[in-house]
């Protein structure tokens, strides 16, 4: 806490198998699946994780939202830097 | 009606699927009913199955298959893979007593997707004393090894009492030893089995502080490794757990008989009228059964709740608390310092004694 974290360009976050993004109509949106546990996403939160398969790097992951969402850099870099640490220290996701 | 519209406003994200009250282990704090249901009492494959469609159905998201020890049904596999199948999160809660490592990986194959694995203590001969079966601690670690192994999710719930209440640390270590990405410190809640043993698996209030306390340091020490759950010591409380998240706002229990349940004790507030999956869909019974109407939203409460600024958020406590502690299921869950019988908890925590457990039989 009080440091900025910092995701190397060359990671490959993924989600673990047993934590699953799927859309729920019940439930108004995108929820994240876990062990015994529920987060909703909101859907740019969504577009985030649907994106963390494991297959494109941390640095092309934020090419491709920089150019989807014409968004300044550095705002897409901090926003989404802070979503998947958060993920990460929930053992949500692999880096 | 009010609570129709209530509960159609608040859609389930969970179900507790007890699928059979049979278990090899004798845990004197089992949250099951002292009067457990028999094997040919318990619903089948099939009825399981539509139940799995009915409740995705329903918007619901993950399935907790749970018991009693769920090994213990012959059908586990199908079971499982039914779930998967309607499109369910599957979570296995097992004692990992009765589960071979071929039938795991069965369940693994079947779309499992994460295993709970109780463990009563860092300690092995003392931990098998509590679970009243030999040998216990030796199997949930090796069936442990072997949903890491599989890449499978593991949680191990480590239930916390007056025995072994010194070894949270402990506890918490053999979790991370063991590759599991989270730890649930459950401190005994004193219903079913629980509240017959509560005087001796009481912890004293320095206990309790000291390991609150340390829960807390735990976090910060393995943030990142291990997500630390803790499910708080309530009868040690200022303020009341808001049960099951709210009395049928967001999950529920189905019995191995087929009744559904608000929460997993509710059957001990008597004069509760539940519906049974046999006779009842389950959107019918969510929506229109009474027991689920009984406590849903804020209509039903009493003073001192009615008019707390937190009735929204801890739902007056524990239901089952308040019938067991004053007799009145209506009444504040007494562990709120705001009831007026909060001194019947105040008396009962500090009654810490050793002795022998009942242990949980059928």
């Amino acid at each position: 806490m009080g440091t900025t974290p910092v995701i190397a360009s060359d990671a490959h976050p993924r989600l673990p198998r047993g934590v699953r993004l799927v859309h729920s109509e019940a439930h108004g949106g995108w929820v994240l699946l876990a062990p015994e546990r529920v987060f909703k996403a909101d859907s740019i939160a969504a577009e985030i994780i649907k994106r963390c398969t494991g297959a494109a790097s941390f640095g092309e992951i934020i090419e491709d939202l920089v150019r989807t969402y014409s968004a300044p850099r550095d705002k897409i870099v901090g926003d989404v830097t802070a979503l998947l640490a958060g993920l990460a220290e929930k053992r949500l996701l692999e880096l | 009606m009010a609570t129709t519209a209530a509960a159609a406003a608040h859609r389930p994200l969970g179900l507790l699927a007890e699928l059979t009250h049979r278990c090899p282990l004798g845990c004197p704090y089992c949250s099951n009913p002292l009067r457990l249901d028999r094997a040919q009492a318990e619903l089948d494959t099939a009825t399981w199955s539509r139940l799995w469609r009915e409740a995705a159905a329903l918007g619901i998201l993950q399935v907790h298959l749970s018991g009693g020890e769920p090994a213990a049904r012959r059908d586990l596999v199908e079971i499982a893979a039914a779930a998967h199948d309607a499109g369910l999160y599957c979570n296995l809660i097992t004692s990992a007593v009765g589960l071979t490592t071929h039938r795991l990986a069965a369940l693994a194959e079947a779309g499992l997707e994460h295993v709970q694995i109780s463990i009563q203590d860092s300690i092995p001969a003392v931990a098998d004393h509590i679970a009243g079966y030999a040998g216990a601690f030796a199997r949930k670690r090796a069936l442990a090894e072997e949903v890491v192994r599989l890449k499978l999710q593991l949680t191990v719930n480590a239930v916390v009492h007056r025995a072994n209440i010194e070894r949270i640390g402990d506890m918490v270590d053999l979790a991370l030893a063991l590759g599991a990405s989270r730890v649930e410190i459950a401190h005994v809640q004193y219903h079913g089995w629980a509240l017959t043993n509560r005087a001796v698996l009481m912890p004293t209030r320095a206990q309790v502080e000291r390991a609150i306390a340390l829960v807390e340091e735990l976090r910060s020490r393995h943030r990142g490794r291990i997500v630390i759950d803790a499910v708080v010591p309530d009868y040690h409380a200022r303020y009341p757990k808001p049960c099951t998240g709210g009395w049928g706002r967001r999950s529920l229990n189905v019995t191995p008989s087929g009744k559904v349940l608000p929460c997993h004790a509710a059957e001990s507030i008597t004069g509760l009228e539940f519906w049974n999956v046999r006779e009842h869909s389950l959107a019918d019974i969510w929506t229109h059964s009474p027991a689920f109407n009984a406590f849903r939203g804020t209509a039903w409460m009493q003073q001192p709740c009615i008019s707390c600024p937190r009735r929204e958020q801890d739902f007056g406590g524990c239901r089952c608390q308040a019938f067991a502690l004053t007799g009145n299921a209506a009444a504040a869950d007494p562990v709120c310092h705001l009831s007026p019988a909060h001194a019947v908890v105040t008396a009962l925590s500090a009654v810490s004694e050793s002795g022998e457990y009942t242990y949980r039989r059928m």
